[in-house]
């Protein structure tokens, strides 16, 4: 990962890119070596893109978080690898469950298809632009994002065709 | 009407008119030689090596397209995972990549580890890397079998089936388990090498490369298994790139990437191997290159059985690791912490960490965001199977069906590491 200085350095020249700004820049953390950006959510693809310039062209795992009780409480980390550099970072963004809505990066990284699938699937993000935003995990008819941490555990019905004339849920 | 027939009735509605008209265009040609066909391969299909349901869409005996469907053996471990103490983890995680449960722990591990900035003493990253490449081996015999299983040999999978079993009962000898042994802990390893293990590991380093050159003699120049797999399927490596594609895939594509080499964690700097990597990437080089790699895997374990330093299994930190028993006798601290470890487990501080693995699949990296509390506020597993899967449908389109077959087989999927 970037040292403080090299981190502090990409995010100086995000600030200069017009499509980020520099109010695009919200947080720089540099701890236990992980080297961190947390940024404003609408210029998520101007600053993947201009990463993947600067040499982090892998796209290596999208994550979906929750941060209850804090607000806002959804979060999505990109972990971009630069394999010529060998170096990684990470690029946070934070939305509310109110509007989970995050700009889908599948069009520029293929690779995010899946993982996207997942953080929707799981947290309920809403990804624009994702050309086949579907469940992935649970089925298709699930209610609810089972990873949210308000979500509760166990006492749910098992999915057996034998129940499919009762309704969901029901205990027969 | 009920939620669920509502989804019945949606999949029974699916339609194939979008992309016979799609055909129309693209392909041209008389309407009759269009006609496709949508077959449904899976989930309990032997050849999909788990419960992956793939549909492809066929025209005549040429694959169109294929979806996979899955989420067919999904138990929730990432969810389960928070409800438990960091220590209490580990068996939970292991059981995702069935295959590759020392891998899961490594970066479990190792993600907790840095976010306790825990030093983990030589002695333990020697013993885990002996543990991690023997169930490298492990994990690319069970491949090696099932996928010449699925050409149509059937006596490899016997032959690998024997060699794993004596890995197997390595494991079992250095753990009291054969699979999901739970012998990687935060901060270093459970115990020490058992009286005879070093000999039994010794016989079976001097064995392994020679069953391996016996299994290539009997593949490699097996004329069925080279009309199956020379020159079908292949992708190109920034294709596999920017679909997320690590590990034998991409090396098989001519890309040497590594990550035991470009980023060495526990100690993998101090081994001497070589890279395998393929040229075209096709699913021979696939073959051939996780081949090459149990040759590989037999050198760095020789190596870590001969350099293995003296000193701690696990780090000597009470907070972190159970005191050993005979101190619990003697020792009112010695109580007091195992106290606190067995009912509460550790603290970890508050913070997020990434640690990537090379696992036998691809990068394997474990994500854990902690609160402060004693469980995690969130485990993810960036799983190579389930990011790889994206990649099949690019590399078979256009090929025949038997030769999907091949490439699921040489993507080696491992479902239970793709539902979690």
């Amino acid at each position: 990962m970037p040292d403080a200085t090299g981190l502090e350095l990409i995010a100086q020249e995000l600030q200069a890119n017009d499509a980020v700004g520099a109010a695009g820049v919200l947080e720089r953390e540099h701890v236990r070596g992980r080297a961190a950006l947390t940024i404003e959510v609408g210029c998520l693809r101007a600053v993947l893109e201009q990463l993947r310039a600067g040499g982090f062209s892998f796209l290596a795992s999208v994550h979906g978080l929750d941060y209850y009780p804090e607000e806002p409480r959804l979060g999505v980390q990109y972990e971009l690898l630069d394999m010529e550099g060998r170096d990684r970072i990470t690029i946070k963004v934070r939305v509310s469950t109110e509007s989970p809505e995050v700009d889908s990066v599948t069009p520029d990284w293929p690779t995010a298809d899946h993982q996207e699938r997942e953080v929707h699937d799981m947290f309920g993000v809403l990804f624009r632009g994702h050309p086949d935003l579907r469940r992935i995990l649970m089925p298709e008819d699930y209610v609810g994002h089972p990873q949210r941490r308000d979500f509760p555990v166990g006492g749910e019905p098992v999915l057996f065709t034998y129940n499919d004339t009762n309704e969901l849920g029901s205990p027969e | 009407m009920s939620s669920t027939s509502e989804y019945r009735r949606r999949e029974q509605s699916i339609t194939l008119a979008p992309l016979e008209e799609q055909l129309e265009t693209n392909w041209g040609g008389p309407r009759q030689s269009q006609e496709l066909l949508t077959l449904n391969m899976g989930p309990h299909h032997p050849a999909t090596h788990g419960v992956l349901r793939l549909l492809v869409t066929l025209q005549g005996e040429v694959v169109h397209e294929v979806k996979p469907i899955i989420g067919y053996v999904h138990t929730g471990i990432e969810k389960t995972a928070e409800d438990k103490s960091y220590w209490k983890v580990i068996p939970v995680v292991e059981r995702m990549d069935y295959l590759s449960y020392y891998f899961n722990a490594m970066s479990y591990c190792g993600a907790v580890e840095q976010l306790l900035e825990l030093e983990v003493p030589k002695r333990a990253q020697y013993l885990r890397v002996i543990h991690l490449e023997l169930n490298r081996i492990m994990s690319h015999l069970v491949w090696l079998g099932t996928s010449a299983l699925d050409l149509g040999a059937i006596s490899v999978f016997w032959y690998c089936f024997r060699e794993r079993e004596t890995i197997l009962d390595l494991f079992e000898m250095s753990s009291g388990q054969r699979m999901h042994t739970r012998y990687f802990q935060v901060g270093g390893v459970i115990e020490d090498l058992p009286r005879g293990f070093e000999e039994k590991l010794r016989a079976f380093l001097r064995v392994m490369p020679e069953r391996a050159d016996q299994y290539a003699a009997l593949l490699r120049s097996n004329e069925i298994v080279l009309q199956r797999l020379r020159g079908t399927c292949p992708l190109g490596a920034d294709e596999l790139l920017a679909l997320g594609v690590t590990g034998p895939l991409l090396r098989a594509a001519g890309r040497p990437w590594d990550l035991r080499k470009a980023t060495p964690y526990s100690s993998y700097e101090d081994f001497d191997f070589k890279i395998p990597v393929g040229t075209v990437g096709d699913n021979y080089d696939r073959f051939a290159v996780r081949l090459a790699e149990i040759y590989e895997s037999v050198k760095i374990v020789e190596q870590a059985l001969d350099g293995l330093p003296e000193g701690p299994h696990i780090t000597p930190d009470r907070k972190i690791s159970l005191p050993p028993r005979h101190e619990l006798a003697t020792s009112m601290e010695a109580l007091i912490h195992h106290f606190k470890l067995v009912t509460e487990g550790f603290r970890v501080p508050a913070g997020e960490a990434y640690f990537p693995i090379e696992s036998p699949r691809g990068e394997l990296g474990c994500f854990v965001r902690s609160d402060g509390s004693s469980k995690p506020a969130r485990v993810h597993m960036r799983d190579p199977s389930f990011v790889n899967l994206q990649a099949l449908s690019r590399m078979v389109e256009g090929s025949y069906v038997a030769d999907l077959v091949a490439t699921v087989a040489m993507l080696d999927p491992i479902l239970g590491g793709i539902d979690r």
